[in-house]
């Protein structure tokens, strides 16, 4: 029991960080239709640029929670400012493209954005200075720690906060109303450049949190750490039914949670058959199960026609 | 100027003739002239190339002609490489021969094909991808550990010494009357050009008009009588087999496959060829593969071509190779979206819709 | 077919750029270095250059004659990614070149499909880092290795969990590449054999960085030992969870981890951690403590299989002069008789072209630094 309490707490986390990133997949989708390859990526710059920040004031002597939110709080601004570049650049004139074309454009932006960290940062792992002091907590034999705790409420918040923004002010409005008919929505005076921009710009925010909440739980960041990311959330955006906010919060902590259950439970489940190896293999059986049986994802709508 | 010789040339009796006999001629002496010119590195690199243009045209069947767009393609070379591994090695001891192994590697693909396309009939679009990527992902880990219980796959260490392609007795390995890679190369040609054949043949058949109707309106085709599913299944199963043709030939010309040839990353390669070619269009698509395969090759000599314009090199020669090809992909896709030569219908069409969009 | 012209121009003019530089008098030595440049194993590539660099600039500085002839080395470095079919390619480009000997490449994966190739080239090939035992089996005579194989290394470790450690429970983890499923099935193998029990073998892979459920599900199982046959950038963050999920057991690992980013990314958790390399220790030898720090001026830190590099490098120019020539067929017997010693401790060939009786160093995480155990 404690032991499965523990893969529920792992799992959580995990999840947690995969939610965040997802978040940024289904936006863009939401609106463009376009899987932003890229998006991984901008997790990783955001994950860079604060730990820069982060190495410049170790010494400085400032508290560490503060030198920390400094780091974020460079890298948010930052990270959109390259979200609105990459959409400017290598999105919008490819606006009326077949839906492959993008695609391939976003691939090439992940490419540059991977090459030009390890040009900029250098080919080694960078660690996450001691700045916080980490404290442990235990819930009957399982542990938690403080990094942990922090990175689930503010996922949770931030999952919140973007739900009212998208759903009740006027801007989110806008949103759903692009994402539905974009020349519509544009007779209605909404301004869809500037909309599709924004919603980049916020996604990117997202991920710089994401980039370094990652970061401050495994203390390693590198140029190479967005793709695979990217890849597990996007797997969750899909799983939970792209497109839709809360299917990708959802969907993120389910896929954390379904991973640890596996990697925990497989081997003892198939007498030793499948372990922990098959991972990865179980989280996708489980995609393709639901996709079978509910093609547009769990709280994905059904019957939604997509060319 | 060029288009009035080409007219003119056009104009001339025999000028189809003429042609082909001149391209037959550059294919059979290409490797002796790229040897002479570039080195014997560039033939290896030809060799790949021809490799590719089979993948390339496999998985355009799936996503150029029937328009399903396919994330995990490389799960079919890895099956077929894998099949013509684990039977023509010294690892399980079966050493079956060269025109068993390859249709054996064909099939067997052609059935994965099937068995992916079955459960995701009913998807569409990104949710097709995502499963698709997640089917190929399945095939590599499952490659990756099935060395236990029973040593299938060899796992991690992949399988070695795989026995060279072999037809009626002559190893292709050996340097004969040619050295190997000039064999690989006229064998991938021939195998290259039956490929060609048999899409071009396809494209223009019932089938291949099937597709192109489930590709633009899947209702539309259904109501107009098309068993969608079958056909969609077809064209899993038929580009699956492409796939895993490649593979064997692959198996057998490198002597060694491990898992780390069949990551994702290869899969989102073949299909970067058939959309930077010209999707659907089969001389854009093995045009994409040839510059696809050469273009990373060709950025290796970006270190000595800095020394020869600079005097030395500024930036680390393999820093800058795979930036640079990132920064191609972006841009040739946003100067010519349709492809680098796209199929003249689909220009057109593509045309259109940018002005549609301009209005 | 503009883009061939425009490739033809570019690789006449590369070409142009090589045989500038041959122009002088000497007999010119070509090396080959082969390792991943980029993507995620750069960092270790660029080590190994580097570590072939400097021994090349080295012997260039002190003067080199093979045979009667004054002799240059020249460095040939190509990026193979990391990937088998890329590496065939640096191979024949090598191959093409007329290189003199190779030093690469640096994973087993990659090392093993270009071992066919320099064999039917007949030029010689010293690997600073493949451990996989199928290297060295498939009676090449041009391949060798420096480093211990998987099972040199998977028995020393095993001997020194059971026995030194005295290891009842051990618990084995391994990241699916074909070095660390190598190594931890050599592992398993020898544990078994020494009258040790395996509890948990759980995997992950070399991209992972939570550890969190195996670590959950192996701490159910109480080893005394944890052993895991994998690199630095898994092997840190794992080192910090097993911490913080209260596993104790002690952390036992092998060359991959064995690195000073493993203590910086580890950080605290990394105290008390074993990890062995192959070898002798560096600093105990007066050459060896003269190649760190000429290394780490030059370069920084060494990451890890520098020396390895730099070590085979030397061996193979050893066995040119020995020879008297620098032609792969006249000197391959002369290496594989070599005996000499080295900045890593002695160096000689087995029949097969593994490193003979090869030493393997126990280290050990104290204040911060690998601190080499008796």
């Amino acid at each position: 029991m404690d032991i499965f309490l523990q893969q529920l707490i792992n799992g959580l986390v995990s999840g947690s960080i995969y939610a965040i990133v997802a978040l940024g997949y289904t936006l863009v989708y939401g609106i463009l239709r376009l899987i932003n390859f890229a998006h991984g990526e901008i997790v990783m710059l955001g994950a860079m640029i604060a730990l820069s920040v982060i190495g410049l004031l170790t010494d400085s002597g400032l508290p560490g929670l503060l030198i920390v939110s400094l780091g974020l709080l460079c890298a948010i601004p930052c990270c959109m400012l390259i979200g609105y570049l990459i959409e400017r650049i290598a999105y919008r004139p490819l606006r009326h493209a077949p839906s492959l074309t993008p695609l391939i454009t976003a691939i090439g932006v992940s490419i540059v954005l991977q090459n030009l960290a390890m040009m900029i940062w250098g080919k080694e792992f960078i660690s996450f200075p001691p700045l916080i002091d980490v404290q442990y907590f235990s819930i009957s034999e399982a542990t938690i720690n403080s990094v942990q705790i922090f990175i689930v409420i503010v996922s949770t918040l931030m999952m919140t906060g973007l739900n009212y923004l998208v759903n009740k002010t006027k801007l989110g409005n806008a949103m759903r109303a692009t994402a539905q008919n974009a020349e519509v929505a544009g007779l209605m005076g909404v301004n869809a450049n500037t909309i599709i921009s924004l919603t980049f710009v916020i996604g990117s925010a997202l991920a710089a949190v994401a980039g370094m909440m990652v970061t401050m739980n495994y203390n390693v960041a590198h140029y190479d750490m967005g793709f695979m990311l990217g890849l597990k959330a996007f797997t969750a955006a899909v799983l939970g039914g792209i497109g839709n906010l809360r299917g990708a919060m959802f969907g993120g902590i389910l896929l954390g949670i379904i991973e640890s259950m596996g990697a925990g439970y497989l081997g003892t489940l198939t007498n030793g058959m499948f372990g922990s190896n098959y991972q990865d293999v179980f989280a996708f059986f489980t995609l393709i199960g639901v996709l079978i049986f509910k093609p547009s994802g769990l709280l994905g709508k059904a019957g939604g026609e997509r060319p | 100027m060029v288009k009035k010789i080409l007219s003119a040339y056009c104009k001339l009796p025999y000028c189809k003739v003429i042609s082909s006999l001149l391209l037959g001629l550059v294919l059979l002496t290409l490797p002796f002239i790229t040897d002479y010119a570039l080195g014997r590195i560039w033939v290896r690199i030809l060799d790949f190339s021809l490799l590719y243009i089979m993948l390339a045209l496999g998985l355009n069947i799936v996503v150029g002609f029937a328009g399903l767009l396919d994330l995990g393609f490389v799960a079919f070379f890895a099956v077929g490489a894998y099949s013509y591994a684990i039977l023509g090695s010294p690892h399980l001891g079966i050493h079956l021969p060269t025109w068993l192994l390859l249709p054996i590697g064909t099939v067997l693909a052609g059935f994965f094909g099937i068995l992916l396309g079955t459960p995701t009939l009913k998807l569409r679009g990104d949710y097709l991808a995502i499963v698709t990527l997640g089917f190929g992902e399945i095939i590599r880990i499952f490659l990756n550990n099935l060395n236990a219980p029973y040593n299938l796959t060899g796992g991690p260490q992949g399988i070695n010494l795989i026995d060279p392609l072999n037809f009626g007795g002559i190893s292709l390995s050996q340097a004969g009357w040619f050295p190997a890679v000039y064999n690989y190369y006229y064998c991938f040609l021939v195998f290259v050009l039956l490929i060609i054949f048999t899409t071009h043949r396809l494209q223009y058949s019932r089938i291949g008009r099937a597709w192109v109707a489930i590709r633009e309106d899947e209702i539309a085709a259904q109501a107009m009588g098309i068993n969608t599913r079958n056909i969609k299944l077809l064209a899993f199963s038929m580009g699956a087999s492409f796939g895993g043709l490649g593979g064997g030939l692959f198996a057998g010309f490198q002597g060694f496959v491990s898992p780390e040839s069949f990551n994702l990353m290869e899969s989102v390669m073949i299909l970067c060829m058939i959309v930077l070619g010209g999707m659907g269009h089969i001389p854009g698509v093995i045009f994409g593969a040839i510059v696809l395969t050469v273009l990373p090759e060709a950025l290796r000599y970006l270190g000595p071509l800095q020394n020869n314009v600079f005097g030395k090199i500024l930036v680390d020669p393999a820093d800058l190779r795979m930036l640079v090809f990132g920064m191609a992909l972006i841009l040739v896709m946003l100067l010519r979206p349709a492809g680098l030569w796209p199929s003249p219908i689909r220009k057109q069409e593509f045309d259109e819709a940018i002005e549609d969009s301009n209005d | 077919m503009r883009l061939k012209k425009s490739l033809l121009l570019l690789a006449l003019l590369s070409a142009g750029a090589v045989s500038q530089q041959t122009i002088a008098g000497d007999l010119v030595i070509k090396i080959g270095s082969a390792a991943p440049l980029t993507g995620p194993q750069a960092l270790l590539g660029k080590d190994n250059e580097n570590g072939v660099k400097l021994a090349i600039e080295e012997i260039n500085a002190a003067g080199l004659t093979i045979g009667k002839t004054k002799a240059k080395v020249e460095l040939l470095s190509e990026d193979d990614q990391a990937d088998p079919r890329a590496a065939t390619i640096v191979a024949q480009k090598f191959v093409d070149q007329q290189v003199n000997g190779v030093i690469g490449h640096l994973n087993s994966g990659a090392t093993i499909p270009a071992s066919k190739i320099y064999n039917d080239a007949g030029i010689v090939q010293i690997s600073p880092s493949a451990t996989a035992i199928a290297y060295t089996a498939q009676g090449y005579k041009t391949a060798f290795r420096v480093m211990t194989n998987d099972s040199q290394q998977g028995l020393a470790l095993a001997n020194y969990a059971v026995k030194n450690l005295k290891a009842k429970n051990i618990a084995i983890i391994d990241d699916r590449t074909a070095y660390g499923q190598g190594l931890a099935d050599e592992f398993e193998k020898d544990a078994k054999a020494a009258g040790a029990a395996i509890v948990a073998r759980e995997y992950t892979n070399d991209k992972a960085v939570d550890f969190t459920a195996i670590i959950t599900s192996i701490k159910g199982k109480k080893p005394d030992v944890v052993f895991f046959a994998g690199m630095t950038p898994q092997a840190a963050p794992m080192m910090r969870q097993i911490v913080g999920l209260q596993l104790k057991a002690q952390f036992l690992s092998a060359d991959g981890a064995k690195t000073p980013e493993f203590i910086k990314l580890a950080g605290g958790a990394a105290e008390g951690a074993i990890a062995s390399s192959p070898g002798v220790v560096l600093e105990q030898s007066a050459n060896g403590k003269a190649f760190a720090a000429k290394f780490e001026k030059k370069f920084g830190k060494i990451q890890n299989y520098a020396p390895y590099a730099y070590e085979a490098t030397l061996t193979l120019i050893e066995a040119m002069k020995v020879a008297g020539s620098a032609d792969p067929a006249k000197y391959q017997p002369f290496l594989a008789k070599i005996s000499r010693n080295g900045v890593l401790g002695p160096i000689a060939f087995d029949a097969k072209g593994d490193i003979k009786n090869g030493a393997v160093t126990l280290y050990q995480v104290k204040k911060g630094s690998w601190v080499a155990l008796p």
